[in-house]
């Protein structure tokens, strides 16, 4: 190809600039997806270590390696990492602020400047979160709930207040994603000729600007709670502490769905891209995503059934949720319509993709099951729940996540990797996170009930073989760490499109140059012209 | 310009096409930070509704320890600053630098004048032993509503977040009053300074409605 010959030449946006200060500095939107990058992979190894801590713990019944107060402080810091540090930023903040420009003709995002200080917020907060690990240390759970949260003597007011700089940041992100949708698209790139991915983050977007600032509030007064006892919350001083769930649950049911839904849009991109052919329903899709988010704004009391919430609040939040099926379901009939009778190649972020598609449906539909009040009372708080939200976050979020990865290194970095051992990687992963949170389906519908460290022996063997699969979802990751490593040393150079994908990144230098575009692009058809 | 690009003027970054993208791009941020500002509030009124319904007794007796004087001084003040403000960035947009220069400096003072009165209220209630939440001792203010704290706790969360954000308001405005005396603005580009007046309007009309669910419920 002719991109090889001269580009051995050009500057693209790693080599232009040097040394680490022209990082820390930089306002170009694919630098700052990286600085994302480091920071949000260092806090999934982190969250992953405990995590594999936790199963190792309920290997087997009884104490064996850490204490029931321990356990408790590695349940909270694998979920508050793994949700505020890892899966919310994860997308947007890496694939998103890398791609979302790219994929609509413009030079970077609205607002450079505060792209950057969005990061360097995150960055404030997260270190503030993790340096509740060498203080008092925090155990009430990634939900902060009250009372306990203002009785506990661990650092919840740090943590707390990490969370809410952390979703500042979030906001901030949103805000520039949502005026760079509306205002920095080429000519000729209509609403309806953006890719799918820009749409899921467009949507995912509205959630962050939308439902982030009630959390803050909510976080505030928790504050306030702890360090003056106000009282709003607490019951000892005719407070509610069912309004803190109100509030937490707002912001958190919407924010379930900035987790899923630019992983969605990843998906809808490989879809297309690895099946050589028109997306099926692009508009459905698209639409499918808003529908997601404005429905997200009305179902956070389906976490509250047993809370005492009142019976039609119960009934109506119920409906409601299973009303989220609807435009998932779209998609998903959608992403099989595309599938049908298209040139599917199995290539490695392809397979992230299928198995998204395998694993969200188990989790999609076990989410309506639990919509279902009186089925909810008793899966309430069991290892069904813990099953279910992972087969969306893990098999969802993640799977796209590395789905995404897979798909785009090439583009970001210039290097192609290991096929074979990508695939290897991808079963490791899918394998060992069936034989991991399968069995705590049945776990939880066998009555164990979740956030405990010990448990009766009639749980022991589902636990041992769930332990094992958390072995082997480590192991997959850590793979798919030394292929990208080892690619990025010695991998083969990318040409400009591997995949023969048609959205615009593929039609620019791997990597891109500082600017994206030579000249500005003019748009005359829609993303996935396949033939 | 320097740069040798005809179309690009000196304020207009590079990825956008000209000062009115610029423009654009930039108020549709400022308004969508500003709905986060409202939600971020609402939190604050959703509490204040729901136990205004629970103990409405409190939250007279609480009122009743106010000075509306004083709360409806202030609302006067930025009622008159929302003036000032306005009227500064209509002196930038149509070039009379020096005017506009007065008018945000007027909006500064007023700022400052809404927080001393601000202190004195609030010392004036630590004074009185009128603390937020569990610091209120019932039996030194003789409160009849065994709760009252929590309606001193509310009212110096939502005056307190509301003077925050008065406090940063003031600093935006003194920032964007150093760039007019530099001479950065003129008729084609005063962005920053659009952008803080629609803050300084937001902030206004927040205590708009604190004001009264605070000081006049009783």
């Amino acid at each position: 190809m002719a991109a090889t010959t001269n580009a051995s030449s050009d500057l693209n946006y790693i080599t232009e600039f040097k040394g680490i200060k022209s990082w820390l500095t930089s306002l170009d939107h694919k630098r700052i997806g990286l600085l994302y990058m480091m920071a949000v992979l260092t806090y999934f190894l982190f969250g992953g270590i405990m995590a594999l801590l936790l199963r190792l713990e309920l290997f087997s019944p009884g104490a064996n390696f850490l204490s029931a107060d321990q356990y408790n402080q590695v349940m909270t810091y694998h979920g508050a990492v793994m949700v505020f540090m890892v899966i919310i930023p994860g997308i947007p903040a890496i694939l998103g602020n890398f791609f979302l420009p790219i994929h609509i003709g413009a030079k970077d995002v609205a607002f450079p400047r505060l792209n950057l200080a969005s990061w360097y917020i995150f960055m404030i907060g997260s270190i503030l979160a993790v340096s509740t690990l060498f203080t008092s240390k925090i155990d009430t759970g990634w939900t902060f709930y009250t009372p306990y949260s203002l009785k506990t003597s661990t650092a919840v007011i740090t943590m707390v207040f990490a969370a809410f700089i952390m979703g500042m940041s979030s906001i901030l992100t949103g805000l520039n994603f949502i005026v760079t949708v509306h205002k920095l698209r080429a000519p000729g790139m209509t609403m309806h000729r953006i890719p799918l991915f820009v749409w899921a983050l467009y949507s995912t977007a509205i959630l962050q600007v939308l439902a982030t600032p009630v959390l803050a509030i909510t976080l505030l007064l928790l504050i306030a709670e702890r360090a003056f006892g106000v009282g709003v919350f607490n019951p000892e001083l005719g407070g509610d502490p069912v309004l803190f769930q109100h509030f937490f649950w707002f912001y958190s049911h919407p924010a379930v769905y900035i987790m899923i839904l630019p992983a969605m849009g990843i998906v809808s991109e490989l879809i297309a891209a690895f099946s050589r052919k028109v997306i099926f329903g692009y508009t459905a899709i698209a639409y499918s995503s808003i529908g997601i988010a404005a429905v997200s704004f009305f179902v956070w009391g389906h976490h509250m059934f047993v809370s005492g919430q009142s019976e039609i609040a119960g009934v109506l939040f119920s409906f409601l949720t299973m009303l989220v099926g609807v435009p998932t379901a779209i998609k998903m009939f959608n992403w099989l319509a595309t599938l049908y009778k298209g040139s599917v190649s199995f290539q490695s972020p392809m397979l992230f993709a299928l198995g998204f598609m395998f694993l969200f449906a188990i989790g999609g539909v076990t989410g309506i099951i639990l919509a279902v009040m009186g089925v909810d009372v008793h899966f309430h708080d069991t290892y069904f729940v813990v099953a279910h939200f992972h087969y969306v976050m893990v098999g969802g979020t993640l799977m796209a996540l590395m789905g995404g990865f897979y798909y785009w290194f090439p583009k970001m970095f210039g290097k192609m990797f290991n096929e074979s051992l990508a695939q290897i990687s991808f079963a490791l992963i899918f394998i060992g996170f069936n034989v991991t949170f399968f069995p705590q389906f049945i776990l939880g519908s066998m009555g164990m009930p979740r956030r405990y460290f010990d448990y009766i022996p009639a749980y022991h063997s589902l636990n041992s073989i769930s332990t094992v699969g958390s072995w082997l979802i480590a192991s997959g990751f850590f793979l798919s760490v030394y292929i990208f490593w080892q690619a990025f040393c010695h991998g083969a150079k990318a040409p400009a499109n591997p995949w023969g994908a048609k959205t615009l990144e593929w039609q620019i230098p791997s990597p891109p140059i500082h600017t994206n575009f030579e000249v500005e692009p003019i748009i005359k058809a829609g993303p996935y012209e396949y033939r | 310009m320097s740069t040798g690009n005809t179309t690009h003027a000196s304020h207009v970054a590079h990825h956008f096409r000209d000062s009115e993208h610029q423009f654009d791009s930039a108020k549709q941020g400022i308004w969508l930070f500003m709905a986060t500002e409202i939600l971020m509030f609402g939190g604050l009124f959703v509490a204040y509704i729901i136990f205004h319904a629970i103990y409405p007794e409190m939250f007279a007796e609480g009122a009743s320890h106010l000075d509306w004087k004083m709360g409806f001084l202030n609302t006067l003040v930025l009622i008159f600053s929302s003036l000032t403000m306005a009227l500064g960035i209509h002196f930038i947009q149509v070039g009379q630098q020096k005017k506009a220069v007065v008018s945000l400096a007027l909006t500064i003072l007023c700022g400052a004048i809404f927080m001393v009165v601000k202190y004195l209220e609030y010392t004036h209630k630590f004074h009185l032993g009128l603390f937020p939440g569990r610091f209120l001792n019932p039996e030194v203010v003789h409160a009849t509503h065994q709760n009252l704290g929590m309606y001193f706790g509310l009212y110096f969360c939502m005056t307190g977040l509301h003077g925050t954000h008065v406090l940063i308001g003031m600093g935006l405005i003194t920032w964007v009053m150093i760039k007019t005396i530099k001479g950065d603005f003129n008729p084609e580009y005063f962005t920053p300074v659009e952008g803080v007046g629609i803050f300084w309007h937001i902030v206004d009309l927040i205590w708009i409605f604190l004001f009264p669910l605070l000081y006049l419920v009783g």
